[in-house]
């Protein structure tokens, strides 16, 4: 039951993920990082088979870095995307494949556009204006088509996220303890507090 | 004295000198003159050909003008069959990287691959180094239109007009001299063909014996590059006044 949400706006890509580590159906800790930054404008949140998920972040965090040293610039999202798939494909297609589910938010610097990537453990790529992993995406997606729009501003970002959090911990069977929200625009990564314990009744 | 170092390209001389590439780098001197000009909406790159016989097949291909990928070309001064084996890695290099991150090499790059692979040949032993010498037009991006040159010895750098092979240096001087900052596409080729006519042997220029290309944006925004039909070579020749006279073509 792990959560992933994305959502870019006219300025920004907001990154959402839940912060329960759980094995079967224990929860193990409350306060779990499900985001690695690849470079100072893409971050990759990641769900699915445990270690699988962190081994294969930081594998891909390791490469995006190297490229930044070797070639003294910084890799654009899109290419970001293209290499983050094709590591998963060549995964999928070795003894034994990466079982994780990434959205990569980040920030065209060139195009100065937002971006978020939606990509699957079977190695399919998208890019989409919202996007959700998981049961997540039984809940949010109606939310998200119905009150997104591509020009939105951070604010309404925020509200829309706060909707789909709290359609989550409504229904969601399991308390996924939470998100740490992240936000990328043209000056860099940055963490948002979000308020969590905000008591959501069941009608 | 100098025969104990020249043998293996490997071996530094007692002054520190690695004399393989320097006759490699001798050799490209005396090859046909190329040039490059970086313009504001452009760049052109021109070469000199060196007809060796009328009777060798002459429109057969560009001899000197190789396109690398969709945003890169460059002209080669030196071995036509070096320069053969290093383009093929380079568009290999290219297509690679496409295929990974799916975009265009950044020129830079790509001018690094093919010098890393140059460099190689001055130190790791036994064979020569490629006696070529690149320069290479492209557009990225991140730094638009780009000019670059690199020589056997595996460095490189970025310039706004420079050439290599015969004549270089006087053709070099011209180019410092004659070079505006803020020159188009149009004026960079009237240029190109200026230092060209200067520096080659005959006087008159045809089509048989220089090649051109350019790198542009279309009007949709759109990088091209062209290699130049002979047409659109005399055209141009004719235009600076430079083209062989009608009747001095009957002659001959």
């Amino acid at each position: 039951m792990e959560v992933l949400l994305g959502i870019t706006g006219k300025d920004f890509t907001i990154v959402a993920a839940s912060k329960a580590a759980m094995r079967g159906a224990t929860i193990l800790k409350a306060s779990d990082d499900k985001t690695r930054e690849l470079n100072s404008h893409s971050l990759m949140a990641f769900s699915g088979e445990a270690g699988d998920t962190v081994q294969f972040a930081e594998f891909i965090q390791a490469n995006i870095q190297l490229y930044s040293m070797r070639n003294s610039m910084e890799l654009s999202p899109s290419a970001t995307a293209s290499f983050v798939r094709g590591e998963l494909a060549r995964a999928l297609r070795s003894r034994r494949p990466y079982t994780v589910n990434l959205l990569l938010g980040g920030y065209d610097k060139i195009a100065d556009k937002p971006t978020l990537y939606w990509i699957d453990y079977l190695a399919s790529s998208a890019p989409v204006p919202y996007a959700a992993h998981g049961y997540a995406q039984y809940y949010c997606l109606s939310l998200l088509d119905k009150h997104h729009h591509p020009d939105i501003d951070f604010e309404r970002g925020m509200k829309i996220l706060r909707m789909c959090t709290e359609e989550l911990k409504r229904r969601l069977p399991i308390d996924f303890k939470g998100v740490t929200v992240k936000v990328i625009t043209k000056d860099g990564i940055r963490e948002v507090e979000y308020e969590d314990d905000v008591k959501v009744v069941v009608p | 004295m100098s025969r104990r170092y020249d043998s293996r390209t490997t071996i530094f001389s007692p002054e520190g000198r690695l004399y393989q590439v320097e006759y490699a780098l001798e050799a490209i001197s005396h090859a046909g003159t190329a040039l490059g000009i970086l313009a504001q909406d452009g760049i052109v790159l021109a070469a000199e050909r060196k007809v060796t016989s009328k009777l060798l097949e002459q429109d057969t291909s560009a001899e000197k003008l190789y396109i690398l990928n969709d945003n890169m070309i460059c002209a080669v001064a030196g071995m036509t069959a070096d320069a053969n084996i290093l383009i093929n890695y380079a568009r290999q290099a290219a297509q690679r990287y496409l295929l990974t991150y799916n975009e265009d090499i950044p020129c830079e790059q790509l001018v690094r691959r093919l010098c890393d692979l140059k460099q190689g040949y001055t130190q790791h032993g036994g064979l020569r180094p490629f006696g070529v010498s690149f320069i290479y037009a492209g557009w990225d991006p991140q730094r638009q239109f780009q000019l670059y040159q690199s020589n056997p010895s595996g460095n490189y750098g970025g310039w706004k007009a420079t050439s290599v092979g015969a004549n270089n240096a006087s053709a070099q001087s011209l180019l410092k001299q004659d070079y505006k900052e803020e020159c188009d596409l149009k004026e960079a080729c009237g240029l190109a063909v200026k230092v060209l006519s200067k520096t080659m042997d005959s006087t008159k220029l045809s089509s048989e014996k220089i090649e051109f290309a350019t790198v542009g944006k279309t009007k949709s925004g759109k990088i091209y590059h062209h290699l130049w039909g002979a047409d659109e070579i005399d055209a141009l020749l004719k235009e600076h006044g430079l083209a062989k006279a009608e009747d001095a073509e009957r002659e001959e």
